[in-house]
């Protein structure tokens, strides 16, 4: 199955608020790691690594504009 | 050379002179060997087992200098069964079943490795290198084949048409010798690589490494304890960023010896790390942070290490091939380094011997560079994958890293990504020009370049074995089933070929029902074979005589064996 990019949440503005609601009074620093947690929680969920790829490309693609095209060593 | 206990650590040989040495026109061999390490030896065994004679050299005269690579893998320890040495290692190597997974003052998580039942080695044994390399003397003293000489260092090479010269000093001398091929086992810092006028590439890591290695009496169960960013030995440097973690890994030798590697970062200073009153500090800080608490040690061992992620482009350069170190090097994480490089040899040793006996062409060499430097790409993603985890590169890899560690305390999911090593498994052979691709649909990991797993069997006259003993020394037919018509039919496949031994697996109730006494045979007392190999009845599976699968069938024939040995052999 390809990645739903098609409006597929069930309640948006609930899930937007819930988003926000669990950073709440986190510093940037627990932010962050937050959001990592919450990437590789997900992506455990969706489980098949083609839907996963898709899905950082995807978030990618609005990165590549602003990222010079190189690796760090 | 007697089999009692030797102190391989402080074994001197005496520096070999040869007649060679002062023959009037330099000799010619057909094999020579440089470096009698792992798998330098496990190389020269595998040629004289199969009836090649080889010139073993070596720069020096001593076994490992220290414990360095510990950990052997179940296909290493099948392959040093072949070579008539297994049974020593397993005997004396040791295993852990519990490890332990750390964040910095923390337990995680346990896990136990629960082994795969229906095999006759374990996943891995730990095991001193001076230990395996003085087990591969041993036994490569038995073998009239092997010319090994201490002390003969080459330092010059000369690539002809059809041979390879090289300049050997020895205490008395210099000398040349010839050799129509040349077999590089000489370790990361190769000369026999230099002399090629080859580099290899890759990434070297900016960071060191202490192993220590200590003696101390545990009493309970050996586990292998793994931490990552300790509070007990923090505020290294990691490329270069200072106060990144850090990474400290324990896990237990024979003898009563326990590794234990302190990451240093890339600032420390080697010579100072390297001193026992500054080693000793660390072990006890680890050791007051742990349930061991003042359990008392000695000092055995010590070195700082750094690594690189590299190979060289081709392991063939003219009459040179490269195998172990010399050839290609990774990240102590996942013990690949020894481990691949004795699967070089296995993989070259067979191929070796046929060219010289003239029964396969000199192509087949060129498929041990491409075989291997296929696994060797694989043993360098794993054990880059792992320096990368261990080892965070930069900011964002330290959170994700981070986010990994804290999820596995409650969520098993995250166990899975937690990468302190992946232990050594051998390569598949995918995309081999030595395999025959499959005609019909098969399940399971056998698939043509795999290796061959192992499965309890009994053999005709009742007695307990293993499949991979009961494979034949050079190519083996797995046929599903009974002797019959047919499965006769496929040993002439192999006529003017390679020898070729057909082996029938039977089902308990097969034998039950029609008793066999013939060495053909072998009853899969557990299901496993047919479970590992899909093997239905009158399937054939054919194995080359390094126990990798190259070809299968559902319904085989000998025009379609005898195509597929000459495809293994590089005849087509």
């Amino acid at each position: 199955m390809p990645l739903i990019t098609t409006p597929n949440l069930g309640a948006p503005d609930d899930f937007y608020e819930a988003l926000i609601d669990a950073h709440r009074d986190l510093p940037p620093a627990e932010s962050h790691a937050l959001n990592a947690r919450l990437v590789l929680l997900l992506a455990n969920h969706i489980g098949t690594l083609e839907v996963l790829n898709e899905a950082l490309a995807a978030a990618r693609a609005d990165a590549v504009a602003a990222a010079p095209e190189t690796t760090s060593p | 050379m007697t089999t009692a206990e030797v102190d391989f650590q402080s074994l001197r040989f005496d520096a070999t002179r040869h007649a060679d040495q002062r023959a009037a026109t330099s000799a010619r061999h057909p094999v020579i060997v440089v470096g009698a390490g792992p798998v330098g030896l496990a190389l020269a065994i595998d040629l004289a087992q199969r009836g090649t004679r080889v010139v073993l050299l070596d720069n020096d005269n001593t076994l490992s200098t220290g414990s360095r690579a510990i950990c052997f893998a179940k296909r290493t320890l099948e392959i040093f069964d072949r070579l008539g040495c297994g049974q020593r290692m397993v005997d004396k190597g040791v295993s852990w079943q519990v490890g332990k997974v750390f964040f910095r003052d923390e337990q995680i998580y346990r896990f136990d490795l629960l082994a795969e039942p229906g095999h006759a080695r374990p996943a891995f044994i730990n095991l001193q290198q001076y230990y395996v390399e003085g087990y591969l003397a041993q036994r490569a003293a038995e073998l009239p084949l092997i010319d090994l000489r201490w002390k003969h260092k080459v330092i010059g090479l000369q690539q002809l048409a059809d041979h390879a010269v090289l300049t050997i000093e020895t205490p008395d001398g210099r000398y040349e010798l010839l050799a129509d091929h040349v077999v590089a086992c000489d370790g990361s810092r190769s000369m026999l690589r230099e002399l090629a006028g080859v580099k290899s590439e890759g990434r070297v890591f900016r960071d060191r490494f202490l192993i220590a290695d200590v003696k101390m009496t545990i009493d309970q169960p050996a586990e292998r304890w793994f931490w990552f960013d300790p509070a007990f030995h923090r505020a290294q440097s990691v490329q270069g960023q200072k106060s990144t973690p850090s990474s400290v890994l324990m896990h237990m030798q024979p003898d009563n010896v326990w590794r234990i590697d302190f990451q240093l970062g890339w600032d420390a200073d080697p010579e100072v790390e390297k001193r026992p009153e500054n080693i000793i500090p660390r072990v006890e800080a680890l050791l007051a942070n742990s349930a061991l608490r003042d359990v008392p040690f000695e000092l055995e061992w010590a070195s700082v290490y750094t690594f690189a992620c590299t190979r060289m482009p081709g392991f063939r350069v003219g009459r040179v091939l490269f195998a172990g170190d010399a050839a290609h090097g990774v990240s102590p994480f996942g013990a690949r380094g020894a481990n691949s490089g004795v699967q070089d040899a296995d993989n070259l040793g067979w191929k070796l011997a046929l060219v010289v006996q003239g029964r396969a062409s000199d192509a087949l060499l060129d498929t041990y560079a491409q075989e291997r430097e296929y696994a060797a790409d694989e043993n360098i993603l794993n054990s880059t994958r792992a320096t990368d985890f261990i080892t965070p590169k930069s900011e964002i890899s330290l959170l994700f890293r981070n986010a990994v560690l804290d999820l596995a305390r409650r969520h098993p999911f995250a166990r899975t990504l937690v990468n302190s090593g992946r232990l050594s498994v051998p390569a598949t052979l995918d995309g081999s020009a030595l395999n025959t691709p499959d005609a019909a649909p098969f399940e399971g990991r056998m698939r043509p370049g795999a290796a061959a797993a192992d499965a309890p069997v009994t053999r005709a006259d009742g007695t307990a074995s293993w499949l991979l003993r009961e494979l034949g020394d050079s190519f083996t037919v797995l046929v599903g089933g009974g002797p019959s018509p047919a499965s006769a039919a496929l040993r002439r496949a192999a006529e003017g070929l390679a020898a070729l031994k057909l082996l029938h697996v039977l089902t308990t109730g097969e034998a039950a029902a029609a008793p066999f006494d013939d060495d053909s045979i072998v009853i899969d007392r557990a299901g496993l074979v047919a479970q590992r190999y899909d093997l239905a009845p009158a399937t054939a599976c054919l194995l080359r005589p390094d126990q990798h699968v190259c070809a299968r069938w559902r319904e085989p024939s000998p025009d379609a064996l005898r195509a597929a040995m000459r495809r293994a052999l590089a005849l087509t």
